[in-house]
């Protein structure tokens, strides 16, 4: 962090995404304006500000790298930053797109586009990580903006950020959510799932969906059979795993676990 | 007061008094799929006739012909809720312009806390509530948030005529029927309930109900109820030295192999009703002058539990439940007196992964016999 008085300067860049945690950004309201009246923000597309090259002291990196050119502004941002933090399940994990990477995407490619030549892409979607040094990692599909916040403000007081990465059902209980995975039977994905979203479709009834990836120590083998011993098919447990953070080491040993009963390419 | 009478049909006087004395009023109610305590002013609103089933990772509503009210035996839910928050704002410091203490003013948040009256109160709730009264309140160091909320509150507990096959509180002591704790105690017969006052703020409530004195057949056939209930639970838990018996058995293969069962997603501590862990955390204001200090629930399963200069000491399952049974069973015995287990059975029921906690603490200490086929 500098130690000038001057405001700290922030960029936000994006990858291959949807947009949605730029968006979560846009729309946090009046602390927006707070916000830009304690960093300046020099590179904001989806906003505005434009300054993709500027030093900086935190960028934030939404999308994950799937074209060479990716690869190259990466290197670049990374360079110019003092702090990188990655927002949402595409930077940080590769996202529902890494899904690619248990394909031929060449093969792909052919099938579906005219003039194959004209792309330029890499065969993997990768996490923010894998190609660079990543200071703190915001998990979520999209990230909840009050997480967001609360980052830049112990940024802006010069602590280390707080890394909570307990299971959703902690949240659960907390709210006095009755447990529809014991009630109902649901095959919730909260006792892998990395706590954030404030334990939302369990407080509505429906299975957690794991938008913010896994949380530490998950047994994801454990709570695969024991969604089969609900009554789910193989083919839809490891679904429920290789979904929105299907790249992620623990996710992704669900291929490994559950054999494809409907013969779909691996 | 000798214990009394009130008629089915009265039970609704009990709530209109409880409000005319100033308490809001708090009952077992259905909701998502569950007993839970709620606001309640109408009798009718009681789960009339409902029996919980409950099993390792199961818990299921049955409607039964019963026209009892209590006929249930417990929900996910305790007291604790009610008294330890699961997120409560501790202090608050806003930063000023003045040089006063450096330029910061800080503010105990201790709540205002609403008197609440309890109805339905389980005797094995009311054993954990006595528990964390120590825990909070008896120790060297007073819990105000906690005392506040404790001092606004008044118990009508019922004891237990139907249990759950996840109910082992005789074996600890605990239940089905309650001796002490309670400001309110009720019997539920089929033709009424008994009642019976523990405090003054009890005899006071009493006093204004239409109650008559109870015949000694009726109170003969609650301690018969009780009793029965009692011998219907197959579940145990050994106490003889059951804390030594653990302490000697750190290194038992069984912990490896309840690790690989286990979710480590602390529902178990959760709802349990004696669990007092917890973590605090800071919520500052965006421009940074000012923050809240929170309190919220945490569990011994989660990573930050047991982090010492930035390691988490209790890296697996493996430690964290043998953590979580070692304490809970073991060396809260050295702590309070007494273990940490109520009988309640909330953790069997409420773990996702179905583990049994009284069958892998007798099995650790050596009984492998089990109540399941
Ligand atoms: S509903 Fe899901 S997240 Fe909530 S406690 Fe149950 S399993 Fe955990
Ligand atoms: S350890 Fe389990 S059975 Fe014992 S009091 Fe806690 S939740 Fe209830
Ligand atoms: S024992 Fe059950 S409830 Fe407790 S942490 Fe393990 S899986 Fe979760």
């Amino acid at each position: 962090m500098t130690t000038s008085t001057k405001k700290p300067r922030v960029s936000v860049h994006k990858f291959a995404s949807c947009s949605g945690c730029q968006l979560a950004f846009i729309n946090m309201g009046e602390n927006l304006i707070k916000l830009t009246e304690l960093v300046d923000i020099v590179h904001f597309a989806e906003a505005g500000p434009l300054g993709p090259d500027d030093e900086v002291d935190i960028s934030f990196i939404e999308g994950s790298i799937t074209t060479p050119h990716d690869v190259e502004r990466l290197e670049k941002i990374r360079e110019k930053s003092t702090f990188v933090i990655t927002v949402g399940a595409c930077a940080t994990s590769g996202g529902i797109q890494a899904l690619k990477n248990n394909a031929d995407s060449d093969v792909w490619m052919r099938s579906i586009y005219a003039k194959p030549e004209y792309i330029s892409s890499l065969s993997t979607s990768a996490a923010i990580k894998n190609h660079v040094k990543v200071d703190f990692e915001l998990w979520g599909c999209p990230v909840d903006v009050k997480q967001m916040l609360a980052v830049v403000r112990q940024l802006l007081y010069g602590v280390a950020p707080l890394d909570i990465n307990e299971k959703v059902c902690q949240e659960c209980k907390r709210k006095n959510t009755v447990c529809i995975m014991v009630t109902k039977g649901e095959p919730c994905m909260g006792p892998v799932t990395r706590t954030g979203c404030g334990a939302l479709c369990p407080s509505f009834g429906a299975p957690c969906y794991a938008c913010y990836g896994p949380a530490e120590n998950s047994n994801v083998k454990l709570l695969g059979e024991r969604f089969i011993g609900l009554g789910l098919d193989q083919n839809v447990v490891k679904r429920k795993f290789l979904s929105i953070h299907n790249a992620t080491p623990a996710f992704a040993e669900a291929k490994l676990l559950w054999s494809d009963t409907e013969g779909a390419q691996q | 007061m000798a214990v009394q009478f009130l008629a089915p049909e009265s039970l609704q006087n009990l709530l209109t008094v409880l409000e005319a004395s100033g308490y809001q009023v708090m009952g077992p109610q259905l909701s998502e799929g569950a007993i839970v305590y709620d606001h309640i002013n109408d009798v009718a609103d009681l789960p009339r006739g409902i029996e919980t089933l409950q099993k390792p990772g199961s818990y299921k509503l049955q409607q039964t012909s019963s026209t009892r009210f209590f006929n249930w035996a417990n929900g996910p839910a305790a007291l604790k809720p009610l008294l330890y928050k699961a997120r409560q704002a501790l202090w608050s410091c806003e930063q000023v312009a003045q040089a006063v203490n450096g330029g910061f003013v800080f503010k105990d948040l201790v709540p205002q806390a609403v008197p609440t009256a309890v109805i339905g109160v389980r005797p094995c709730d009311i054993a954990a509530m006595l528990i964390q009264d120590e825990h909070f309140i008896q120790s060297e160091y007073c819990d105000p948030y906690y005392k506040a909320e404790r001092d606004a509150l008044f118990t009508v507990a019922v004891n237990c005529s139907s249990c759950a096959e996840t109910c082992f509180c005789a074996s600890t002591g605990d239940g089905p029927s309650l001796d002490d704790g309670y400001d309110l105690l009720m019997d539920e017969l089929d033709s009424g309930f008994l009642i019976r006052a523990g405090s003054t703020k009890g005899e006071q409530v009493l006093k204004k109900l239409p109650v008559t004195a109870a015949s000694e057949d009726l109170t003969a056939m609650a301690a018969e109820q009780s009793a029965h209930a009692a011998e219907k639970q197959k579940r145990y838990l050994l106490d003889e030295n059951m804390h030594a018996n653990l302490f000697s058995q750190l290194d038992n293969r069984r912990w490896h192999d309840i690790a690989e069962r286990c979710l480590s997603c602390g529902n178990c501590t959760s709802v349990c009703p004696t669990c007092f862990c917890h973590r605090e955390t800071e919520q500052a204001e965006l421009d940074g002058q000012s923050t809240r200090h929170f309190r919220e629930w945490s569990s011994c399963f989660n990573a930050d539990h047991s982090v010492m200069h930035g390691h988490s000491l209790r890296d697996s399952s493996e430690l964290r439940y043998r953590q979580w049974m070692l304490h809970k069973l073991g060396s809260w015995i050295y702590q309070y007196g007494r273990s940490g287990c109520v009988g309640c059975g909330r953790c069997i029921a409420w773990c996702p992964a179905g583990i049994d906690f009284p069958a892998e603490a007798n099995a650790i200490s050596g009984e492998v016999e089990l109540w399941e086929a």
